[in-house]
This record gives structure tokens, sequence and C-alpha cells, in this order.
């Protein structure tokens, strides 16, 4: 059993989640993921590392909650436990001076960017961090990346923080600011990763996404989780999760990431009389 | 004075049959198929063994089980004594009774084999460990005094529990190390419920646990801690992390949603407990026409699986005729009386999807059977321009696995065999590190749980000569 150590919501709907697992927390990198189940008939389902404490044996996730698991672990209090939370699983994050790096982040991705940037800076590495919500009370741990980010840049949809608009703007406002960067991570939801890979794709800018398929064990054993990058089949849990996001089959993608959509939900409906929710 | 003759007994050739849940109703359960032997059908059956003065059964067993020797105690009605036989060379005999090939190994080294119907030796091993199991008194074997040696297996499937197990009795402290939140490996995760309840394998797990061995489930060795690491602490180090790496065709379409390997559909059923969703969080799809890839025992549980999920048709789509193919008899024939359709001669070239990414159709070849290739079996043959479709809403691809790389991907200094597993020498499991052995799966690609635990045996007394510090000495047989 593997006791809460911190869960609360930071932004809304958005959960900080501080695990105790020594075993996870003593050689989990960036980019990793472990994977955990609520209960003991609850769903394994992966999340992404956001930080760490090697010496208090405690690994932090920021999760969304969107379907019947994310849920069940938003009732969780400290002190309660979960059956199961493995790891780290996963390739990290290449980390090498590379010169200029933009770090982009949303969603629970603003989090799991954190220790990719800061492993960034601390190879001597330019960081640019660049974070993206629809609207300025989404975004969070903006103290915690101006830290590590020699800048830090903020898009909201609705402007109310930062420049205002999509993702998409980050030829402009990359040029506004004079940078070009050497190499590109993005870290956030399947959409956002792939409109970045989109733009960045005309300018030649190197770019690595860390994709978030469904996956069961997380081992590599069921393939569930595999996608096509550059015309070849690889399983996001073993070969990746980290890929060339110009490479990746997004249609293929967004499609299997649908692929239990009703069902993700479905466990929402049929406890909410029990009135937990 | 002449010695008075035996008076011959006539043979028996009519072994008793296994009850089973007939299949009309078994189709809507996950339950147990085989019911198993009541005691009077188990002594009749044990009683048409002709004791042969030079038995030739047990030799066809990869764990070496004295199966003349518990066989007799059936007879005469001592199954305490029967289980404690199979138990000396066996760690796991209710799961070995029910999916053992017998019929490749025991069963068809048996003499009576020749005559007519072999002794059901497998049944009989599987009814003594369930007779035990209902005396609710297991007995825990001498244990060797402690050696103070440690050693970390990797994995708690059939072959890392029976070399546990093995070494537990020698005296050494033994330590399993476990990926999944359960103990078992391909027994939980693979072989479905109606085949082999869980809770005989958790019965068994928490036997091998009860002598004294430590298991941490949730760790994967390869990434929460590498082989190397462990060495730190261990003197020797088991690898039997299985074959965890599913294939696929390579064909166009098969990562369309509703393309499953067996694994994954085997998984969120059995290990998951998808089968009862939504008590069960975790969803697995319930089409109405289903295409099963492939001939082993893996294709007959997944398509024996989609039945009990409620299709109104399920296909099992081989390339090859029925004779090849690779699953046991017994479980053809239970797909067969379940209802499951068998497209034998037929290879699927392309996968078609619809607008959203759904499989829609499969496209496959018509084959003939051509002169026998290196396996001994005939090769199919495409039979030029006979593609033809047929639509299918889910296809399951169980056409084998490999062995998971996880292991050979973070330790140093490991040879890899030709099927990509870790290379051992056969005689004694010990991979090219003088502290590292392997066994199972992760060295045979996806074999059987027997050889996987014949392995684990041989590498466990390996592993002890090497402890002991007596490497050079003949095995002790």
């Amino acid at each position: 059993m593997y006791s809460i150590v911190e869960r609360r919501m930071i932004v809304p709907n958005m959960h900080e989640f501080i695990v105790r697992a020594p075993v996870v927390a003593e050689s989990v990198k960036p980019g990793n993921f472990i994977m955990l189940r609520p209960d003991p008939t609850g769903e394994r389902i992966p999340l992404s590392v956001a930080d760490w404490d090697r010496e208090a044996g405690t690994v932090t996730s920021i999760f969304m909650q969107v379907g019947g698991t994310t849920a069940k672990l938003a009732r969780l209090k400290p002190g309660d436990t979960i059956p199961t939370y493995v790891g780290p699983l996963g390739k990290e994050t290449v980390i090498d001076k590379f010169g200029t790096v933009l770090c982009v982040g949303g969603c629970y991705g603003i989090g799991s960017i954190y220790p990719i940037a800061r492993a960034l800076k601390e190879a001597g590495n330019r960081v640019v961090v660049l974070l993206e919500a629809r609207s300025s009370f989404l975004l969070y741990w903006e103290d915690k990346l101006a830290r590590v980010a020699n800048d830090l840049f903020v898009i909201t949809r609705d402007g109310t923080k930062g420049r205002k608009g999509h993702i998409d703007k980050i030829p402009e406002l990359m040029g506004a600011a004079g940078i070009v960067p050497d190499r590109v991570i993005v870290n956030g939801c399947t959409f956002q990763m792939m409109r970045v890979s989109e733009v960045t794709k005309p300018l030649g800018w190197k770019t690595i996404v860390n994709m978030n398929p469904i996956m069961i064990d997380g081992t590599g054993m069921c393939g569930v989780c595999r996608l096509s990058v550059g015309g070849k089949t690889k399983f996001a849990c073993v070969d990746g999760p980290d890929f060339d996001g110009h490479e990746i089959d997004w249609a293929e993608f967004l499609a299997r990431r649908k692929g239990y959509s009703p069902e993700e939900v479905d466990p929402l409906r049929h406890s909410s009389c029990r009135s937990r929710f | 004075m002449a010695e008075e003759k035996p008076e011959k007994k006539k043979l028996d050739l009519q072994r008793r049959p296994m009850p089973k849940q007939n299949h009309w109703e078994r189709v809507k359960n996950f339950d147990e198929v085989a019911l198993g032997y009541p005691v009077a059908a188990a002594v009749e059956e044990a009683s048409r063994c002709i004791k042969c003065k030079k038995p030739l059964c047990n030799q066809g067993c990869p764990v070496g089980i004295d199966i003349p020797g518990f066989i007799k105690c059936i007879v005469e009605g001592d199954f305490g004594s029967g289980i404690r036989k199979i138990k000396k060379t066996n760690a796991l005999p209710a799961i070995c009774g029910r999916v053992c090939p017998q019929e490749e190994q025991c069963e068809k080294t048996c003499i009576l084999g020749n005559k007519q119907a072999p002794v059901a030796i497998g049944r009989l091993e599987r009814f003594l460990a369930d007779w035990e199991a209902a005396e609710g008194k297991i007995e825990v074997p001498d244990m060797a005094p402690k050696t103070g040696k440690k050693v970390a297996v990797i994995g708690a499937g059939p072959a890392g529990i029976t070399v546990a197990n093995d070494l537990i009795i020698l005296g050494h402290e033994v330590t399993i190390f476990e990926a999944l939140h359960e103990c078992g490996g391909v027994l939980i995760y693979g072989i479905p419920e109606f085949r082999l309840p869980k809770a005989i394998v958790n019965r068994e797990v928490n036997y091998v646990r009860s002598l004294g061995v430590k298991i941490y489930t949730d760790f994967v060795v390869g990434k929460t801690r590498t082989v190397n690491r462990l060495l730190e602490e261990f003197d020797a180090v088991f690898v039997g992390s299985g074959a965890g790496l599913p294939w696929f065709m390579e064909i166009p379409g098969e990562n369309l949603n509703g393309v499953y390997s067996a694994n994954e559909y085997l998984t969120r059923v059995n290990l998951m407990k998808g089968f009862r969703f939504p008590e069960y969080d975790t969803p697995v799809k319930r089409p109405s026409r289903v295409a099963v890839v492939g001939g082993g025992n893996v294709a007959m549980d997944s398509a024996r699986t989609a039945v009990r999920l409620g299709a109104d048709e399920v296909h099992l789509v081989y390339r090859r005729s029925k004779a090849e193919l690779p699953a046991r008899v017994e479980e053809v024939e239970n797909a067969e009386e379940e209802g499951v359709i068998f497209d034998l001669l037929n290879l699927p070239v392309r996968l078609i999807g619809d607008e959203n990414g759904w499989i829609k159709e499969i496209e496959c070849l018509r084959m003939e059977l051509g002169a026998p290739d290196e396996s001994g079996r005939r090769k199919p043959v495409p039979i030029q321009g006979s593609n033809y479709r047929v639509s299918f809403d889910a296809i399951v691809m169980a056409i084998g696995n490999g062995p998971n790389p996880l292991i050979q991907m973070t330790t140093p200094g490991l040879d890899i065999n030709k099927k990509g597993g870790l290379a051992t020498d056969p005689a004694t499991g010990r991979t090219s590190r003088p502290n590292i052995w392997a066994g199972g799966d992760i060295v045979r690609g996806a074999a059987t749980v027997i050889s996987a635990m014949g392995d684990g045996r041989i590498a466990a007394a390996s592993i002890h000569r090497y402890l002991m510090n007596r490497e050079g000495e003949a095995p002790v047989t």
C-alpha cells in the first residue's frame, strides 16, 4: 500500500498528488511516468511525474479529473492509501546541452515539464518556458517554473494573462522575442502537442512530445499504447513516452486515445448514486 | 513348486471422462469448465495404470514427477502420500494438472496410449491437488537449515515461483520482484478464469509465500531498480520475466481501434476483471462479431472469452489447417462446442477501418497446404487472387509473443539468443553473467507453463550449487 502525502486541487479540476513511494523516488527521472490503481477494483492508469523528493521518498504528479479513475483519486485525502503505485516507467527525457530549449507545458503538463526544465537548466541550457491555458485562473506552478527558466511566456485563450490566443502563436511569440530554439519539448494534452508539432515542423525546430496514450501494464506487455512513429509501430510505455512530434501519425493517435471514451466516464455515472461525487 | 502366476488383469481401455459444465451454460459464465474427477472416478482412472516395470510416463515430465508413485497412492486411497510425492518436484500441481499439455508429455509416453487412451495423468494430478486444498491442511515440506545466502527472483510467474520454492526449501533467503500488482504472471493475466480459476493461482502463490518467500509486487526490475543494483544486495538473480511483448502481423490497419493484442484483451478480462465492468473499472468491449487471428492456446482462450462476453459470432482465423493447430486438442474441442467458427487456411492481409478509425472489415487470402516447412508442418501457400473481405467489430491478434525486452535493455553483459530472449546454458539455466540465471519465456519466447517450471527447477539446482560453492559437481537428481 502506498500512502498519500498530499492531494489538493490547485486550480479547478487539476490536482497536485504526492505519494510516498521510496523505491520510485529513488530512481525517477524527468519524463518518466508511474502506473497506479486507486483502489482494489480500480483501473490502472499512467500519470506523468512532476516532481520528487528522494530523501523523503515522495513523488508528485499533477492530474486532471476527467473520468472514473481520476474522480476516485480526487477523493483521496492525506493518509489514505492506494494499492498500486509502480515506476518509474518509460524512458526518461533526453537531457543534454542543446543550447536554447523551449519547454511548452499545458494542462497536467505544466507540472511534468517542470523537472524537465529544471534538468535542462542544470545541464547548462538557456531554458525558455511557455505555458498555455484557457484562462489565467487555470495556471499553476508559475513561480516554480520561473525559478528554472531564463524566460517565461504565457498564452491564454481569453487573454487574461500573457499573450491572447492559441498555442499556434508560438512562432510569432518566439520571433518577437528573438528566440530560435534548438529543441522544443512539449508536455500537455494531445491536441496541444499535435498543434505545436504542426507549427514547428515547417520551421525545422526539433520537437519532442511526451505521449499520453491509454495503458494497462505500462511495461510493454499489452500493446494498447501503440502508435505510429515514422511509419513504424512503437509502444509508448517502453519505446517512449518521448517521441519526435514531427514523425507521429496524429490522426491515428487521436482516434486511439478516444477508444474507451464512453467507458471512461461510465463508472462516474454508475457510482454517482452512491453520492460520493 | 511352481510360482503362482499372477492373475492377468484385463486392460481397461476406457478413460474416465472429465465432468464438464454443459456448453450451453458455460458460454454465459466465466466459471471453470472442467469440474474435476470425483473420488470414485479418480480411483478408477488410477486403477487403469498397468504399473510398467520401466515406466516412461515420468520421463515425459519436464519436472520429473514420480507419476507411477502418485498413481499407486490414488489406487490405494492414500491421497495424502500421493500429493506429497508430487510436491517433491512440483510446487504448482493444481495449475499443472489443469494447463500442462499432458498429451505432448507424460500421457504421450504412457504405454497404455499404444493400445488406446493413456491414463489421464493430468486429471489425476489435479485431483490430488484439489483434494489437498479441500482438506484444508496444506503440508509444508522439510526445510534445510538457513544458509544465509540471498537470491532475487524477477517475475512471479511459473518459472520464478518454481525457483523460489526450490531455493527456500534448500535454506536460502528468496525475494520475488513482480511488476504487476498480482502474482502468477501469465497464469493471472493470460489464462482465463474458466480454464484456471484465479483462486487456485492465489492458493499456490500463498503456499510458496507460506514457506517464507518474500514477494514485492509493483516492482519493475530494470526500471524501479536494475539487476546490477539488486546484485549489490543479493548473491544471485534469476530472471523469469516472461514473454511480455505481443507480436502483430505488420499488416495495414493494425493500429485501428478495435484491434487488440491477445495480451491486452485477456489482461483486461483476467487481471483487471473487465468482464465484471462496471463493478470493476477496467472496460472491455463487447463486440458482436469478433475475429481471433492465430491457432494456439492463447487464440482459443481469446475466442472463448469473446463468446462469454456475448459475441454473436466468433471466428478463429488461422493460416494452416486443423491438423496444424498448435492449441491443445481439448481446448480446440471446447472452443468448437462453444460455437467458435474455425476459418482455417485463411491469412489476413489487411484491416480496413471506418471514418472514425474503428475496425470495419478484414481482408483475407485463402491458402492451400504445400510441402512441409522447417517446422515439419505443411507450409501454407496463398491462392493468388482469392482475396475476400468480411466485416468484424473486433480483431484479436493472438499470433505469439516475444521475450519482454526490459531486462536486456537495462542489464549490460547479457547475451541474447535468436528469439531475442536471454541466452542460457540449457544444462544450468545460467546466462552469460556468472551470477544471473534465467528461464521460462524470457529464454524460450512464448512456450508452456511446465517448460518454464522445468527451467526453474534446473536453474534452482545450479544456483544452489553456485551458492554452496559446488558448481563443478554433477547435478543432484
